[in-house]
């Protein structure tokens, strides 16, 4: 019974493994000037956590097949250098690898997070709210006009309480349900909820951040690659979560000339 | 170099009965005190949200505190020093069983101020209430009243203590060990009130 | 605080049934209690999760009476979007709260830990049935969601504000949410005082020479499990408080101001903190973590030793590595936290201390491993399960190393990847945990022994169901699979349906492989073989008393423990150990001796 384990554990064991090294199962291309770091990170962190993985899983189905069930009379051994053994090489391997998962990882961290927006990059608003996102544009004034939340109305289509009469900010500011923008030019993402927690999503983008109701937070990223993306919602917000999605249309300078222009005459 | 494990044989090591440290307490002293480390985690939680929701919101509102407040404060201060009048007449006599009158009756004072300390909260409680400061007002009335009304419930809870050490007491049964575990929970509620309302005093 | 503590009282078992098998005192009783309402809870959660798995894969399939039973949720049995999110509530609240606190922890800890250590009974033993009533009470309120008005809440067994503190958020958020904050708040103040009997017991009913180095690894988890639970349970009690209060009274804890939800600007919140919550919930969150993974642990390690007919290479280091698990659970809760909206700065702190655990739950994994080496392994369905909980336990824990770094989390975080990691590791292996547990314990506890080539059955079908489950899980989360989601329609996910039907055929295989459990357990309880005193030859105090124990444990003697707890692999009289109360004279095991 006990080689018959051990058999077993190897054949999990590979079987697990297979699927990671024929690299099929991995994220989809990176589009950002940033995700290359995390990509990095990640395959580090694969190779370390795939050799302990198959190392443990292997020494424990060798050790079953070569201790179960001994003959009488054998006698108990111990592990040559014993726990004292085991637990400096715990703390030298483990510690080692720790200190520079940590390191690297918080380099990568660093350079997206603690890294200021630069000046010229393109401010887009995205609202999150049950079941949809929207975006807004400061339009040529260079201004996002105030939010009223008391005037927010779907069925107006009024999606960010804007008042048109009385803020001459928000009479230019364009509102879209798709985000546009420029390839290659950093974007300043600023977020704001309207309701409940949500999150933002571009698994190419290499981009996650929840959004706090009440607390309007700010990322910034560069697309470099032209396309359509999914923005999808993974902060569980309600019956609809599963269907809380937008794109990222991602477009040469021209082409997002002409497409906030005609967006802009569709307000 | 596996080694293999030494003994085969019965040695002749001396039969060693390693006797357990004695614990200064018995149960119910050890028991109070996990239940008040548990006490002290959940108040320092809520003193934890309120320092975080404080921050979050300019929305605090002070008001100031009902008088009768410093009031119940010497009450249960006064509490507290009757049970320990108590509790020295109780080691006097040495045996828990034999009722000393003073003592006895610095017991019952207890349970009296006790009581009185619940009747003074709630009259502070309607005071606020009638000056327009509910629970829902603000967060700091919010955090007021949470963190009164549950220091009040862990009054309570004192009291009943206090209650089943007086009828064990009556009946002869009791032992030192609950005498003590009840009092320090009680001064343990008295210090813990003094905590509060310097707490809430600095914020509200 | 004040009761009798168990020397004093009963030397006789109250008359009555009731007083003897409901509302007993006794800690056997109340033991086989939990360990029961932990089975109820787990077939539940084990049905919710089958009915999300068809749901996802299938859901044109009408399931047969459900839409007698949730007319709301599921009309004519099929499931609707939002009944979906309301069973996966369900089914993280069951099996988090009921099952992986209750069984391990609360079940064999209630049982096992005063016979361990040589006790009558629990401290107080009436707390003791308060404790469980309580938590009864808690389950029951659960349950109860599923029968009020629009059915249990949607917002996932971490209940994030202001999702959960605005009746208005979605269906279940009104009656079935508040039964929810309801239900935990009962919880916590169960396990306060199982915490409270658990620490006092160990501490001050322990047998002449038994030392606290003396006490079994199981004894030791659950006494470290009681200290983490005492802290934790008391910081959700709060949390649970404020959001009941942000429910009901009108407060704002968490709810901030100008949300608008379905149209309507809510007026009556403003300025609350959402991420208050959440910093509230995970502190205790994380910590809950290693309540349910420590007893498990313990109840292996246990077991494995018994199996490997030795002593681990070092007894000390397990119980040092356990304490030091306990301790850095509570500075890490932050990374559950590292994408939502906290300052930067502070997931690197987070980050770190979370790397850190790997180092005990290593030398915990190496130590299991390496005193394999040299051992005389009996392959027992109690030690198969064992076994198979160190591999599952390396394999979720290894998962961790991706979660535990901010950057990675980035892409991972709210993915498959993180579904498959926390299965793994807190809930497979601790549900291995339980079975080898009840494999291993069940003799003592019913008097009869399990059989064990259905044993054997149900290790192999639950070993590879559950990896073939729980393994697609992280392949899913690499792609980028969103968790939470009840269906797959976008262009992005709904290629990978094929990975989801392999997945949810494997479930409910792996659920029907479960019967065969169920089975042997009812049919042994009353049709099994009578259990000997010692059916594993094992060496702690609860395998020198009858199976089952007498009324107080040890018949009204007071046992003196003369060894350390694991005296295997020498020669005696009785065979290759000793027993603990054995007064018999042996050069005494102790590797530990050789650390410094």
């Amino acid at each position: 019974m006990g080689k018959i384990v051990a058999v077993t554990l190897v054949l999990i064991t590979i079987a697990s493994a297979v699927p990671i090294l024929a690299h099929k199962w991995v994220p989809p291309d990176d589009i950002s000037t940033h995700g290359y770091l995390i990509d990095e990170q990640m395959s580090d962190t694969m190779v370390e956590a795939g050799i302990c993985f198959v190392a443990a899983q292997m020494i424990l189905a060798a050790f079953i097949w070569m201790f179960s069930n001994r003959k009488p009379g054998d006698k108990i051994r111990n592990f040559p250098g014993g726990a004292m053994g085991l637990v400096i090489g715990a703390f030298v391997l483990v510690g080692l690898e720790v200190l520079a998962l940590g390191f690297f990882g918080s380099k990568a961290w660093a350079a997206i997070y603690f890294t200021p927006p630069s000046a010229d990059a393109l401010p887009v608003q995205v609202q999150a709210g049950q079941f949809a996102f929207y975006f807004r544009y400061q339009g040529p004034d260079g201004k996002f006009g105030p939010i009223h939340p008391d005037k927010i109305n779907e069925s107006t289509q009024n999606f960010y309480g804007l008042d048109m009469d009385d803020d001459p900010a928000s009479k230019d500011d364009i509102v879209t349900a798709e985000m546009g923008i420029p390839v290659n030019k950093e974007v300043r993402l600023l977020m704001h909820s309207k309701d409940l927690g949500h999150s933002f999503y571009v698994r190419e983008l290499r981009i996650q951040q929840d959004f706090v109701p009440g607390l309007d937070l700010q990322m910034h990223f560069t697309a470099t690659k032209v396309g359509r993306y999914e923005i999808v919602c993974t902060q569980l917000c309600g019956l609809g979560h599963y269907n809380m999605k937008a794109y990222l249309n991602v477009m040469s300078q021209p082409d997002y000339d002409a497409w906030i222009k005609q967006q802009a005459s569709m307000q | 170099m596996a080694a293999t494990l030494q003994p085969p044989s019965i040695a002749k090591i001396p039969l060693e009965v390693r006797r357990v440290k004695p614990f200064d307490s018995e149960a119910p002293s050890t028991g109070v005190w996990v239940g008040l480390a548990a006490i002290t985690m959940t108040f320092a939680a809520f003193t934890s949200a309120m320092v975080v929701r404080q921050g979050s919101a300019n929305d605090w509102r002070h008001f100031p505190f009902p008088t009768i407040l410093y009031i119940n404060t010497l009450t249960l201060i006064l509490s507290s020093v009757t049970l320990q009048i108590a509790r020295q007449g109780f080691v006097l006599t040495d045996q828990a069983a034999t009722i000393a009158k003073p003592a006895m009756n610095a017991l019952y004072g207890t349970l009296v101020l006790g009581c009185g300390f619940v009747i003074g909260q709630y009259m502070a409680w309607h005071e606020l209430r009638s000056e327009g400061v509910y629970l829902s007002s603000a967060p700091s009335s919010s955090f007021f009243y949470v963190f009164t009304v549950l220091h009040a419930l862990h009054v309570i809870g004192g009291l009943c203590g206090l209650l089943y050490v007086i009828s064990k007491l009556r009946r002869g049964v009791l032992r030192r060990s609950t005498l003590d575990a009840a009092s320090r929970y009680w001064h343990f509620m008295a210090i813990l009130w003094l905590y509060l309302l310097l707490l809430l005093w600095m914020r509200i | 605080m004040a009761e009798v503590s168990a020397h004093a009282a009963h030397h006789a078992p109250p008359p009555g049934f009731i007083r003897k098998n409901v509302f007993s005192v006794d800690h056997k009783v109340i033991g086989k209690q939990y360990y029961g309402l932990g089975l109820l809870a787990v077939i539940m959660g084990m049905v919710l999760s089958w009915l999300m798995r068809i749901h996802l894969v299938w859901p044109n399939v009408a399931i047969p009476g459900l839409g007698a039973l949730s007319p709301n949720g599921a009309p004519g049995g099929l499931i609707t979007p939002e009944y979906y999110l309301q069973l996966m509530t369900m089914h993280g609240t069951l099996m988090v709260f009921f099952v992986l606190t209750n069984v391990p922890f609360a079940g064999f800890g209630n049982f096992f830990l005063p016979i361990q250590i040589g006790a009558e009974d629990m401290a107080f033993p009436r707390f003791n049935m308060m404790s469980f009533w309580v938590t009864f009470v808690g389950f029951c309120v659960l349950v109860a969601a599923f029968f009020v008005g629009d059915g249990p809440p949607l917002s996932g067994w971490t209940a994030y504000a202001p999702l959960s503190a605005l009746p208005g958020a979605g269906p279940g958020q009104v009656m079935g949410q508040t039964l929810w904050a309801c239900s935990i708040a009962i919880f916590c103040i169960g396990q306060l005082l199982g915490s409270l009997n658990f620490i006092t017991t160990t501490l001050d009913l322990r047998a002449k020479g038994m030392t606290l180095m003396r006490m079994p690894i199981s004894t030791w988890a659950w006494f470290i499990t009681s200290c983490i639970g005492l802290l934790a349970f008391a910081v959700l009690l709060p949390a649970c408080v404020l959001l009941i209060l942000d429910r009901v009274a009108g407060t704002s804890f968490f709810v901030p101001s100008n949300l608008v939800v379905s149209d309507q600007l809510i007026t009556q919140h403003s300025g609350g903190s959402p991420l208050l919550w959440q910093h509230l919930f995970w502190f205790f969150g994380h910590p809950e973590v290693y309540i349910a993974i420590l007893p498990a642990a313990g109840i292996v390690s246990h077991i494995l030793i018994t199996s490997y007919r030795r002593s681990l290479l070092s007894h000390k280091v397990v119980i040092y590595c356990m304490m030091a698990i306990g301790f850095l659970s509570y500075m890490v809760w932050g990374h559950h936290m590292f994408i939502s909206g906290m300052n930067p700065f502070s997931a690197l702190v987070f980050s770190f201390p979370t790397l850190v655990i790997t180092i005990p739950a290593t030398i915990l994994t190496l130590i299991w491993i390496g005193s394999l080496y040299g051992s005389n392994l009996q392959i027992t369905s109690a030690s198969l399960f064992a076994l198979g909980f160190i591999s599952m336990f390396v394999t979720g824990g290894i998962s961790g190393f991706f979660l535990a770094q901010p950057s990675i989390d980035v892409y991972l975080h709210g993915t498959y990847f993180v579904v498959g990691h926390f299965h793994m590791v807190m809930g497979v292996a601790a549900i291995f945990g339980m079975f080898a547990g009840t494999y291993f314990w069940a003799p003592k506890m019913f008097g009869r022994m399990m059989n064990e080539t259905l044993g054997k059955i149900h290790f192999w079908g639950t070993f590879v169901g559950t990896y073939c489950i729980f393994m697609p899980f992280h392949y899913l989360g690499l792609v980028g699979n969103v968790r939470r989601y009840s269906a797959f329609v976008d262009d992005y996910l709904a290629p990978l349906m094929p990975v989801h039907k392999f997945i949810t055929i494997a479930a409910l295989f792996t659920g029907a492989v479960q019967l065969i459990f169920l089975y042997n357990l009812i049919y042994s309880r009353f049709k099994g073989e009578a259990a000997p005193d010692n059916p594993w030859k094992a060496t702690s105090l609860e395998w020198t008393v009858t199976s089952p124990p007498p009324w107080n444990n040890f018949g009204g003697k007071h046992p003196v423990v003369y060894h350390d707890p694991y005296q295997y692999g020498i020669e005696s009289s009785s065979g290759d150990f000793v027993m603990q109360d054995s007064p018999e004279r042996i050069q005494t095991v102790r590797d530990d001796k050789k650390l410094p």
